[in-house]
């Protein structure tokens, strides 16, 4: 437990991966790639120490019991049955805990869920402008986003189906005005002809999603026949994909690299193999993977997308690092 | 009174006088001999949830399709793609069919039917229980539900091959006909319903048996706490199993008689059933613990030789979180698109059963403090209980946070949490109110060499088996997936290690239960555990008479408890 801990907090400051991948005998969270995930991750942090402590507690008070009135140390029982002073600290201690951890929790839970103003993120980014904030200050860079309002969300509706992705970007649209749709299969099935070294086993898809980094995403999902659920560890977002429903996500990956996500509710024969693979490119890539895409050459769009590039220098994250 | 008619049938002779072997077992109204029967009736559901844990474990000892793969290939013939689709499916139908299995006809049967019927009438100081021929057709209905149950795995149901494989939660439309259009679904829907009104007609005789039937004098502020953990276990019953059987209903007539009560075509929502299924659900989870505490607050006193502490904060306890089980159920339901606020309510209110569920530990711990501790069986058994509910219900903090659970819901994290309070907290309860009362039940004694050997084995075995499976998913390992990326290899591995060392544990288990048969080591008192044992079972003999307490006890003012 001392070992898991310690490990989670080392991961805090773990620089992101580039590939975000299960680690093999790995006892902790995939590297946050979102705001959101951070934020998570601290608070996990938080009650990781919480319930490591608790537990340790009672533990320690159950070994202590167990020597010291065993049968051999302490011959005679004392009668006691009550002790107001004791029943009051265990009910009001462990109270008094629970309103901490939701004073962290509730913050928590509505930023990851309320889909974020952009208007009112630019204008604070603005603001710190305004006042001269740099660089070097940690309120400009994780609130740099002056041109937020301006910019906008990237719009992409993700629908489960038996048993693959439909990915549609609502705003990208081609000469006939209809919508970029298409769809996004797992590379393996669990059978003996499933490719070989074509990216993470379960994981790498034909087609993958992809978005620009540094954008807010707002993601709605949808399924066509039974209940999927979108998730990617890596950006702490999970939600499910319901026939009849349209659920709303948002969030922000900073870093360009690859994510792997995977169906999160059970949908029959191949629930384990509808991967879910988000490959975050910079801006002019992406627009570079959206022309190609309009053309219908999806494999040039996703070998355009096969190589990551890094930030060009002059853009907000790779200045303040 | 039943008792009466028996007396009629076999008029001439004494009260302990037995009907014959098929009037005791098969129109048993005795509620010492129910007890048994669901006893029994729960090992036997008990090895075949248990066998299909294994086929789980064995499957994911190693990423690829592997003994499922062989399953289909070598006893079904099949071959090819032909025979993925099958494994896939068949992988899908036996961790649907081990949850179900575990909680309807392994935990409930056992705790409530087995232990429930056996020593709620003794605690009290009752003859039997209120209604003996209502609680011969709650036993034999179970039975019949077992077997629908098992008949629907064998009959076709999704489009992989036969049996439902859509998780033990049914949700639709995956349970509906565009994703299971075969039998097994409605085969299901019916062992449920049957299942369910067992429950029910069970959960009404201990309610009344516990209200009407206590002996003069213990009120219910002196009634034991396993009594007390029955009353309420019996009262969630009564109230979430009809929401249960309501939502069955509607997917049963979705399925067969053109309602759209879950399919959004015709304006329906599955996203309702859900709420219903969590709204029994939630309650269900309380169902499953409630027995256990009441068993360990009994075993906790007797081996500390001490009154238990903190009685009536023990037993408002198990009523506070009987009642607040009642409104935390869309916690199960975190990623379905709920209101934030309406998450937020039910993270606070989630949170809230920490803190009497907290007032049980301590007060475990208290009773011990002071106490001469025995170490005897039960006892081992009590204390593993107390730690392992404790990591099982810490871990439900944290995912009791919507913001967290967003992270890992349907991941193995959610399975490691529910597998050590149930798995280990539920059936460790199991286990220790089996060897407290094991001589009791059957008026011969066990070997403690061997429960001590299944005590420690399934002590490691199970930490080795759901400890790594928090780290799985952290890592995001999602839950029901018959295969994995390399990079979740090592624990679940791991895992499969510890689930050979629980079969290990089992095994002696059984050896145990044998050995106890052959040598008969009959029992020399009524009460083997001494001055602590202060329940009215422990002043009868060990077995008791086929029918005991025709003179009620009267309990004194000062004892009960």
């Amino acid at each position: 437990m001392r070992h898991l801990t310690a490990a989670l907090s080392a991961c805090l400051f773990a620089a992101p991966a580039w590939a975000a991948l299960p680690e093999d005998g790995g006892i902790n969270f995939q590297p946050a790639a979102t705001r959101i995930a951070e934020r998570v991750h601290e608070f996990h942090n938080v009650l990781l120490w919480i319930i490591t402590l608790i537990t340790a507690l009672v533990t320690v008070l159950l070994i202590w019991v167990m020597i010291r009135y065993s049968k051999a140390a302490n011959k005679t029982p004392r009668k006691f049955s009550h002790n107001t002073t004791v029943e009051v600290i265990w009910t009001v201690v462990p109270a008094l805990i629970l309103v901490g951890i939701a004073s962290l929790s509730f913050p928590n839970l509505y930023y990851q869920n309320v889909t974020p103003n952009l208007g009112q993120i630019a204008a604070t980014s603005k603001a710190l402008l305004a006042e001269g904030k740099t660089a070097e200050h940690l309120a400009y860079t994780k609130n740099h986003f002056p041109d937020a309002a301006e910019k906008g969300f990237v719009n992409v509706k993700i629908q489960g189906n038996q048993w693959n992705w439909t990915y549609t970007y609502m705003d990208i649209k081609d000469d006939t005005g209809s919508a970029l749709e298409f769809v996004s299969n797992g590379l393996h099935k669990g059978r003996p002809s499933d490719p070989v070294d074509v990216g993470p086993r379960n994981l790498a898809t034909d087609y993958p999603m992809v978005i620009p980094a540094g954008r807010y995403i707002r993601y709605y999902t949808a399924a066509s026949d039974v209940i999927h659920a979108f998730a990617v560890p890596a950006f702490a977002v999970k939600t499910d994909a319901i026939p009849g429903r349209l659920n709303e996500g948002w969030f922000l990956v900073d870093e360009p690299g690859v994510y792997y996500g995977q169906c999160s509710e059970i949908c029959g024969i191949d629930h384990a193999y509808m991967p879910i693979e988000v490959r975050v490119v910079p801006q002019a890539q992406f627009d570079r993977w959206a022309e190609l895409m309009k053309t219908g050459d999806f494999d040039a769009a996703a070998a355009s997308v096969r190589e990551v590039a890094a930030l060009e220098s002059d853009t907000q994250f790779a200045s303040s690092n | 009174m039943p008792m009466d008619e028996i007396a009629l049938d076999h008029s001439h002779d004494a009260h302990d006088h037995k009907p014959g072997f098929v009037t005791r077992w098969f129109f048993s109204t005795n509620h010492k001999d129910i007890g048994t029967l669901y006893l029994v009736f729960a090992i036997i559901a008990g090895i075949v949830g248990y066998g299909l844990s294994g086929l789980i474990r064995w499957e994911l000892a190693a990423p690829g399709i592997g003994p499922m793969l062989w399953i289909q290939t070598s006893f079904f013939g099949l071959e090819g793609d032909a025979a993925i689709t099958a494994a896939k499916h068949f992988y899908n139908v036996v961790i649907s069919y081990h949850g179900l299995v575990m909680i309807f006809f392994m935990v409930m049967p056992a705790l409530i039917g087995g232990f429930g019927n056996w020593f709620v009438p003794l605690m009290i100081g009752a003859p039997d229980m209120a209604f003996p021929r209502m609680n011969n057709i709650s036993f034999w209905l179970t039975v019949v539900a077992f077997i629908l149950a098992c008949i629907s795995m064998v009959v076709p149901g999704g489009p992989g091959g036969n049996g439902f494989g859509g998780g033990w939660t049914l949700y639709p439309p995956l349970s509906s006909t565009i994703g299971h259009p075969g039998p097994s679904m409605d085969l299901l829907i019916l062992s449920l319903h049957t299942a369910g009104i067992a429950s029910i007609l069970g959960a009404i005789n201990f309610i009344v048996t516990i209200l009407n039937m206590r002996a003069p004098g213990m009120t219910l502020h002196k009634m034991p706490l396993f009594a007390w953990s029955m009353l309420v276990t019996a009262v969630l019953l009564l109230l979430a199993l009809p929401v249960l059987a309501g939502a069955l209903t509607m997917l049963l007539t979705d399925r067969n008689f053109g309602s759209q009560f879950f399919i959004p075509n015709g304006g329906g929502d599955p996203v309702m059933f859900q709420h219903l299924f969590w709204f029994f659900g939630h309650p269900e989870v309380y169902i499953m613990i409630l027995p256990a505490f009441g068993i360990v607050s009994h075993i906790v006193s007797t081996f500390s030789k001490k009154p238990i502490f903190g009685y009536l904060g023990m037993a408002y306890a198990m009523v506070s979180i009987g009642v607040i089980g009642f409104v935390v159920w869309a916690h199960h339901m975190y990623t379905v698109g709920m209101n934030v606020d309406l998450k937020a309510y039910f993270v606070a209110a989630t949170m809230v059963i920490a803190v009497p569920t907290g007032i049980k530990i301590f007060s475990w711990i208290a009773t011990m403090w002071g106490g001469s501790i025995d170490f005897k069986l039960p006892m081992l058994w009590a204390i593993g209980f107390i730690f392992l509910f404790t990591v099982g219900g810490v871990t439900g903090v944290v995912l009791a946070n919507a913001g967290v659970d967003h992270a890992l819901h349907d991941t193995y994290y959610v399975v490691a949490h529910f597998h050590y309070v149930l798995s280990l907290g539920a059936v460790f309860g199991l286990f220790a109110g089996w060897y407290y009362w094991f001589e009791k039940m059957f008026g011969v004694k066990y070997n403690s060499i061997l429960g001590g050997l299944h005590f420690w084995l399934m002590f490691i075995g199970s930490n080795v088996l759901f400890f790594p499976q928090h780290f799985l998913g952290l890592q995001g390992m999602p839950r029901r997936y018959i295969d994995y990326n390399e990079g979740f290899s090592t624990w679940h591995y791991v895992s499969s290690i510890g689930y050979v060392i629980t079969l290990a544990a089992t095994i002696i288990f059984f050896i145990l239960i044998a050995e106890a048969a052959i040598r008969r080591r009959k029992a020399t008192s009524g009460n083997p555990w001494g001055e602590g044992a202060t329940t009215l079972e422990w002043t009868l003999p060990s077995p008791p008479p086929f029918h005991q307490f025709n003179e009620l006890p009267v309990v004194n003012t000062k004892g009960g408890h």
